[in-house]
C-alpha cells in the first residue's frame, strides 16, 4: 500500500477526483491548504497599501492505494491537474504500514 | 470600579458646567425645530414658533421614511462597511461599536441632545438651552413655523436623532482594533455633546451663528462629515497606530461585507440628503438626483485613478469612492444641480483618493478605515465647491429656476463657507483632543498589547465572530 499526497490547484479538484475514480481509486480525503513553492505568492493592494501574500490556496488530496494502482493513479493526477503553468502542484508517494476499516475490522488492502 | 466612579463624577461636572454655560431660560415655548436647509434665507423677523402649522401627510410620510433610511445607514450599513475592513478577530467589536452608539446617542439625544441642538430660546448662536431636555415640548404638532413643511415635531426629532447617531459612529473607523470599549463609550458620548451639538446648533438652528452668517450645509457636510472626519484624524493620532502598523499584514477580512454595507449607505443617503429639506418636494427630488450622480462619478473617478496608478480597478476602491462622493455632495445637495454634482463627484473622488493613499502614507497616521480621508476631505470639498456650483445660472444650479441661491456673490459665499468649515473644523480638533486626553487620564484609551494581538472580540466581548 502507498499513500499518495497530491497538492493541486483548487479549481482542478473535480477533474482530479474523476480521473482517480476512473483508474479505480475508491476513496480520498481532501483539505484546503495554503503554501508556496516556485510560484511564490502575489501582491494585493487595498486603498493603495500593498500587501504580499506568501501563501496561496491549494487543495491537498490524500489517498491510500494498493501497490499495483500507484502508477496509474500518479499518471491520472499528473494528466488531470496539469495546466502547464507554474503552480500546478506536486505529488508525493509514501509507504503505508497498515490500514483498518473501522466498521468491519478489515485489514490492509481489504480495508481500502 | 474606581475608574468608573471617577468617570461618572467627570460627567456630572460636565453637565453642571454645561447648565451654566447654556444659561437656560425656563420659558418653554416648545421646539423650534426648523432645519436650516439649503437656502440662505435669513430667519430674522419671523415670529416665535407659536403658531401650529397643519400637518402635511406627504411631507410627514417622507421624513419618517427618511429617518428609517438614515438609521439604516448606521445599522447595518456603516457597521457592515467597517466590519468587513477589519481583521477577523475584531469584526464583532466594530459591529458592537456602531450598535452601542445607536443606543447611547438615542438616550443622549432625548436627554439633552435635541434641546442643545435645536432649542433657540436662550438666544445663544452656538448652543441651545435645556428647554426641550428629555423631549419636553416635543409634540405631535407641526414642527416648522414659516416654510409650511407641516411635519410633526416628533418627525423632526427622530430625523435629526439619526444624524446625531451616525456622526460619532463614523469616527469608529479611525480607532478600530485597539480602543478600549469603555473609553470608546466615554469618548463618543462626550464628543457628541461637546462637538456635535454646538456644530449642529450653529449651522442648523434658527438662530445658529453660522446659519445667520449665510453658511450653507444642507445635510451635514460640516455638521456631520467635517466634525467626524477631523475628530477621527485627531483620535487616530492621539491613540497611536495599531500594533504592527504599517508593516504587518492588515488586510480587510471580508470585502463582500464591506460592499454590502456600502450599498446600504448609498441607499440610505437618499434619506440623508433627500430628507434634509424636510419636505417631499422638488428640492428633495433634486437632492436625491445630485446625490446619485456625485456618488457614481466619485466611484468611477477613484476606480480609474487607481486603475491607472496601481494597474487594477479594485472593488474596495470603487466602493470607497462612492462614499467620498456621497460625503461631498451632502452639504451641496440643496443648491447644486446635476452638472454641479458631476464636478463635485469628480473632485471628491480624486481628492479623497489622494488623501487616503498618498497623504496618509506620507504622514504615517493610522486612520485605519480612512474616516478623515473620505469624510473629512469629502466634506470640505463639497462645502467649499458649492459656493461656485450652486450659484444661479451656473451649471444648472438649483437657484436658476427660482430666486438667487445665495444672498451674496460666489466669492463672498466661498469665504462664508470657509469661515464656517474652518471654525467648526478647528473647534473639532481642539475639543476632540481635550476629550481624548481626559478620557485617557480617567479610563485609558487603549487595550493592552495582549488584548490587541488576540483581538477585541474575545478580549472585550467574550465572543468570536466566526466559530467554525
Amino acid at each position: 500500500m502507498k499513500k499518495i499526497e497530491a497538492i493541486v490547484k483548487p479549481f482542478k479538484l473535480e477533474e482530479v477526483k474523476d480521473a482517480l475514480a476512473e483508474v479505480g481509486v475508491l476513496g480520498m480525503s481532501v483539505s484546503e491548504v495554503k503554501g508556496f513553492g516556485r510560484q511564490k505568492g502575489h501582491t494585493e493592494i487595498y486603498r493603495g497599501s500593498e500587501y504580499t501574500v506568501d501563501f496561496l490556496p491549494k487543495v491537498k488530496i490524500e489517498s491510500v492505494v494498493a501497490d499495483n494502482l500507484v502508477d496509474d493513479a500518479i499518471a491520472a493526477i499528473t494528466k488531470s491537474a496539469a495546466t502547464g503553468k507554474i503552480g500546478d502542484g506536486k505529488i508525493f508517494v509514501m509507504p503505508v504500514e497498515q490500514a483498518v476499516r473501522i466498521r468491519t475490522g478489515d485489514k490492509d488492502e481489504e480495508a481500502l | 470600579m474606581k475608574k468608573l466612579v471617577s468617570g461618572f463624577i467627570l460627567l456630572t461636572l460636565i453637565l453642571i458646567g454645561g447648565e451654566t454655560l447654556w444659561a437656560d431660560q425656563p420659558a418653554d415655548s416648545g421646539a423650534s425645530g426648523e432645519n436650516a436647509a439649503g437656502t440662505a434665507t435669513t430667519p430674522e423677523g419671523e415670529g416665535k414658533p407659536e403658531q401650529k402649522s397643519k400637518i402635511d401627510s406627504g411631507n410627514t410620510a417622507w421624513i419618517l421614511t427618511a429617518s428609517a433610511l438614515v438609521l439604516f445607514m448606521t445599522i447595518p450599513g456603516l457597521s457592515f462597511f467597517y466590519a468587513g475592513l477589519v481583521r477577523r478577530k475584531n469584526v464583532l467589536s466594530v459591529l458592537m461599536h456602531c450598535f452601542v452608539l445607536v443606543c447611547l446617542m438615542t438616550v443622549l439625544w432625548v436627554a439633552i441632545g435635541y434641546s442643545a441642538a435645536f432649542s433657540t430660546d436662550n438666544g445663544n448662536g452656538f448652543i441651545g438651552g435645556l428647554s426641550n431636555a428629555f423631549a419636553s415640548g416635543i409634540t405631535q404638532d407641526g414642527a416648522t413655523k414659516d416654510s409650511g413643511d407641516g411635519i410633526p415635531k416628533f418627525a423632526f426629532f427622530i430625523f435629526q436623532m439619526t444624524f446625531f447617531i451616525i456622526t460619532p459612529a463614523l469616527m469608529v473607523g479611525a480607532f478600530v482594533e485597539r480602543i478600549k470599549f469603555s473609553a470608546m463609550l466615554w469618548f463618543a458620548g462626550l464628543w457628541a455633546l461637546i462637538v456635535y451639538l454646538p456644530a449642529c446648533h450653529s449651522m442648523w438652528a434658527d438662530n445658529g451663528y453660522f446659519f445667520k452668517m449665510g453658511a450653507v450645509d444642507l445635510a451635514g457636510g460640516i455638521v456631520v462629515h467635517i466634525t467626524a472626519g477631523f475628530g477621527a484624524l485627531v483620535a487616530c493620532i492621539v491613540l497611536g497606530p495599531r500594533k504592527g502598523y504599517p508593516d504587518s499584514q492588515m488586510m480587510p477580512h471580508n470585502l463582500p461585507m464591506t460592499v454590502a454595507g456600502t450599498g446600504m449607505l448609498w441607499v440610505g443617503w437618499f434619506g440623508f440628503n433627500g430628507g434634509s429639506g424636510l419636505a417631499a418636494d422638488g428640492g428633495g427630488a433634486t437632492a436625491i438626483v445630485v446625490t446619485q450622480i456625485s456618488a457614481a462619478t466619485a466611484a468611477l473617478t477613484w476606480m480609474f485613478v487607481e486603475w491607472i496608478k496601481n494597474g487594477k480597478p479594485t472593488v474596495l476602491g470603487i466602493v470607497t469612492g462612492s462614499i467620498a462622493g456621497l460625503a461631498a455632495i451632502t452639504p451641496a445637495s440643496g443648491v447644486v444641480g446635476p452638472q454641479g454634482a458631476l464636478i463635485i463627484g469628480l473632485a471628491s473622488g480624486f481628492a479623497c483618493w489622494y488623501a487616503s493613499t498618498a497623504i496618509k502614507a506620507k504622514f504615517g497616521y493610522d486612520d485605519s478605515l480612512d474616516v478623515f480621508g473620505v469624510h473629512g476631505v469629502g466634506g470640505v470639498v463639497g462645502t467649499l465647491l458649492l459656493a461656485f456650483l450652486g450659484i444661479q445660472g451656473t451649471l444648472d444650479g438649483r437657484g436658476s429656476s427660482e430666486a438667487e441661491t445665495f444672498a451674496v456673490t460666489s466669492g463672498e459665499q466661498f469665504v462664508i463657507q470657509l469661515k464656517a468649515a474652518g471654525a467648526i473644523g478647528l473647534y473639532t480638533i481642539i475639543a476632540t483632543w481635550i476629550i481624548l486626553k481626559v478620557v485617557d487620564a480617567v479610563v485609558g484609551l487603549r487595550v493592552d498589547e495582549q488584548d490587541e494581538t488576540g483581538g477585541l472580540d474575545v478580549s472585550a466581548h467574550g465572543e468570536a465572530g466566526y466559530n467554525d
